[in-house]
């Protein structure tokens, strides 16, 4: 398996808060990680990190062969990074289509609208909201407009896709239907890495797993030796819970 | 095409025959609409499309009569200090604009209005070359008469009118403007879609400065005689605003309806309350931000949507 | 010499524009208006100074004690029979708006008290006095005293009184201060109020100094828009700070590029402030 993404002890600090610590993890071309963690763990800014949003103020990040430590959002986009945001970021005013079509149109140079339009017509076709395609934005219901972000992000043609809690906020059988998506994509040989809070779906489409806690990285492998781990079990646990699981098991 | 962009190109195109119907004050009126809308239709890039609240019109303005009156004061042709000054002004608003639209809201605001006292102030102390506050005389090049004189540059202004809004038809047609309708509704969204933002916002930016500064050297030229505290007039920033208002922002059709009305309004105050005229403006402006935020057109009870982002 | 003369004269003109600029800052603050009105609430601050002093003998620094409440009234009205209705509303409305009040009120002075300039003279004249090598006038010195006063009384007011507690917590959250039960809009009306009652101080003294006219309202308006920036936004120490700054910068740029430069390049600070340093020298969330 060829490598597609390196972060060589990359950290981030805000301030006086150390968002991420020495974070080393490298990404195979097809995987699909599941990125897991407690609240402020720093999930999402790693995610940023490697998009460009908020560079890292240490390390570096390889993306396909090339530095990316410092580039920019929209250039790392064009490389074929792309993303769905746990807040979801619509154009709001913008129809569903456009929306789409506002993906295909800016993450590659010299693609014409009326293309672009085509375009973002099968993607929302494949997340299921062709029939809301001239809807505006702002009127759809929290779980099209996750499936939208989704439609966008696939537009962009990604090599590697970052799914920030697609999840959040669905019920389960919006949930189910989400997961297959994500089947569907990982069998097309998108890479996949997923901040997910629900570890049924973790488990059931993901074929690694990484743990953060506060900022660090303290687990990654098979999703049943992570789950076994104690220092994941602490981390989420927390310390005299994880004690008494040992003192029982 | 559009029948709202359309019905822009009818309404300037009909301008034109203004000539036929008056005389003397009516050519004045009507550069002056047209200079008017130029402006509001220029702002309406930066500030309607791309969502950025900006001040810096009368910077521009400032900017290209210098530039124009500079170079027709020394013996060129109106032909070469229009454009002159109009790739002038875009250029420095280009470069200022990959820094100043790196702020939002309020201090994006202030930036832009600080604008027009750093162009002013260099200005007044570059005596040398402009005079100073002493200002600018721009000598008359061989007149024709005063009727044909105004008929020239009512024309001139005219035609600027026209190009301003050819350009912004196009804006909205092409992927710019697509692209800056993007940023305007969710720039962290438009970043992350791989738009260039910052690029997109400087060639905004320069666009709503070009003919503006065009504008600014047609005007110099046609009042002859320019100083830094007319031309740098914070009212040329605050105007096109309240005319976006009138009209209802981001449409270029209403922005230069709103420039009409709004001149029509001004020239009534004008000549009824010479003493107090600008407080009268006051009165308006603020009457109209009350009642109608939304514009002449909401009358109608067309359903608009706040196109400003509120940050 | 000269260096004593610049740093005494930027520490004394600083206090002033801390002053001028300490309502400016209070009003961007917690209401998030832009307000434009800042310059001519200082001239006509000014012009009631001169108005009592030629017409009762009523020395500045007493008429402070009638100008507090009167513009205090006048801020409030004026928020909570105007601003208030837009105060939701972008940038762009808020801004224009009080323009638009701006041309009112100053087209207003130029009707009443026409455009020339005035002075107010104090007789007998008070002198002046040397420090540290520096000749200071003392009608300069009794007007920043009073400034650092004022501005001391605006730190009482946010640190000690319940009131500016909850303007405080206005300020840091607005909806976290809805929940806690604070009236927000009687909160916008009285910190408007206050913004305008220390314009009103500012420009009674600036009344001692500076000749009257309503054209100098764009330079006061001016002058706070800097010190805000330069100083950040929202405190008190932070508009001593971009006072004495800007005073410094002026004063050091006259003397070695010429008065006119000055101004030109404080502005240039200002943009570049804007967009290097948002926060300002000593800016962070909260007013104090």
């Amino acid at each position: 398996m060829s490598e597609i993404l390196r972060l060589q002890s990359v950290s981030r600090r805000f301030g006086g808060l150390q968002a991420l610590r020495d974070v080393s993890l490298a990404v195979n071309k097809g995987e699909v990680i599941g990125l897991i963690g407690p609240n402020g763990a720093g999930k999402t800014t790693l995610v940023n990190v490697v998009t460009g949003v908020t560079p890292a103020t240490s390390g570096a990040v390889m993306f396909d062969g090339r530095e990316i430590t410092r580039v920019k959002t929209y250039q790392s986009a064009r490389l074929g990074l792309s993303r769905t945001f746990q807040i979801v970021q619509p154009f709001a005013e913008f129809s569903a289509l456009d929306n789409v079509a506002a993906a295909a149109l800016f993450s590659r140079p010299g693609e014409g609208l009326q293309a672009a339009r085509e375009e973002a017509r099968r993607h929302l076709v494949f997340v299921g909201l062709e029939a809301q395609s001239g809807q505006q934005a702002a009127t759809l219901t929290l779980a099209m407009r996750k499936r939208l972000e989704l439609a966008k992000a696939l537009a962009m043609r990604p090599k590697l896709l970052f799914l920030d809690e697609v999840n959040a906020g669905l019920n389960s059988a919006e949930v189910e239907r989400a997961t297959k998506l994500i089947h569907q994509l990982a069998a097309d040989g998108i890479t996949i890495v997923m901040i997910e809070h629900l570890m049924k779906v973790v488990l059931n489409v993901c074929s690694r797993i990484v743990v953060l806690h506060n900022g660090r990285l303290i687990a990654d492998g098979q999703p049943r030796d992570v789950m076994a781990d104690p220092a994941v079990v602490e981390a989420y646990l927390g310390q005299q819970y994880a004690q008494r699981v040992r003192a029982h098991g | 095409m559009s029948r709202a962009n359309l019905a822009l190109l009818v309404l300037i195109i009909s301008i034109a025959t203004l000539p036929l119907f008056g005389g003397p004050y009516a050519l004045r009126l009507g550069t002056i609409a047209c200079m008017y809308a130029i402006l509001a239709l220029s702002w309406n890039v930066v500030g309607g499309f791309a969502g950025y609240p900006s001040f810096a019109t009368a910077a521009f303005f400032g900017l290209g009569a210098y530039i124009g009156g500079v170079l027709l004061a020394r013996g060129a042709p109106l032909t070469i200090a229009v454009p002159a000054a109009g790739a002038g002004s875009f250029l420095v608003a280009a470069l200022l604009g990959a820094a100043l639209l790196r702020l939002r809201g309020h201090y994006f605001a202030i930036a832009s209005l600080s604008l027009i006292e750093v162009f002013r102030e260099l200005i007044n102390n570059a005596t040398d070359l402009t005079g100073g506050g002493m200002g600018l005389n721009i000598p008359l090049s061989a007149s024709a008469g005063i009727l044909a004189d105004a008929m020239f540059f009512f024309y001139m202004m005219w035609g600027l009118l026209l190009a301003t809004a050819v350009m912004v038809i196009v804006v909205s047609l092409s992927k710019l403007g697509f692209g800056l309708s993007c940023i305007r509704q969710n720039e962290t969204a438009a970043n992350m879609v791989g738009l260039n933002t910052t690029l997109y916002k400087s060639i905004a930016f320069g666009l709503s400065a070009c003919f503006v500064g065009a504008a600014g050297a047609v005007y110099a030229g046609w009042v002859h005689y320019i100083d830094p505290s007319d031309v740098f007039d914070i009212l040329y920033s605050v105007k096109p605003i309240v005319m976006a208002l009138i009209g209802g922002l981001g449409s270029p059709l209403g922005v230069t309806i709103g420039a009409f009305v709004y001149l029509g309004l001004e020239e009534v105050v004008w000549r009824n309350y010479i003493q107090i005229h600008s407080g009268v403006l006051g009165v308006l402006i603020v009457l109209l931000l009350l009642f109608l935020p939304h514009g002449l057109m909401s009358l109608r009870g067309r359903k608009l949507f706040w196109r400003v982002k509120n940050v | 010499m000269l260096a004593a003369q610049i740093v005494v004269n930027a520490l004394v003109l600083g206090c002033l524009y801390a002053c001028i600029a300490i309502g400016f800052s209070l009003v961007w603050g917690v209401l998030n208006v832009i307000n434009l009105m800042h310059g001519s609430f200082i001239v006509l601050g000014a012009y009631f100074a001169w108005s009592l002093y030629q017409g009762f003998h009523i020395a500045p620094w007493y008429a402070l004690a009638i100008a507090a409440p009167l513009f205090f009234l006048f801020g409030y009205v004026i928020q909570r029979l105007i601003l208030n209705r837009v105060i939701t509303a972008p940038v762009l409305v808020t801004l224009t708006l009080t323009f638009g009040l701006d041309l009112i009120l100053n087209n207003a002075m130029i009707y009443y008290f026409k455009a020339d300039y005035r002075k107010l003279i104090l007789t007998p004249p008070t002198g002046s006095v040397s420090i540290a090598g520096a000749v200071v006038p003392v009608d300069r010195l009794i007007a920043t005293a009073a400034a650092l006063a004022l501005t001391g009384v605006l730190y009482l007011i946010l640190r000690r009184l319940r009131v500016g507690r909850a303007i405080v917590a206005v300020r840091l959250d607005r909806d976290a201060a809805v929940l806690m039960g604070v009236d927000v809009n009687s909160i916008y009306a009285i910190a408007f109020g206050l913004g305008t009652a220390l314009a009103g101080c500012a420009g009674v003294l600036m009344a001692l100094i500076f000749p009257i006219s309503p054209l100098t309202s764009t330079a006061y308006l001016g002058k706070a828009f800097v010190v805000c920036v330069l100083g950040g936004l929202g405190s008190v120490s932070g508009a001593l700070a971009g006072g004495i700054l800007l005073a410094l910068i002026e004063g050091v740029g006259s003397a070695m590029i010429g008065p006119a430069h000055a101004i030109t390049l404080s502005f240039m600070l200002l943009i570049a402030f804007l967009i290097l340093r948002p926060q300002g020298l000593l800016g962070r969330k909260g007013f104090e």
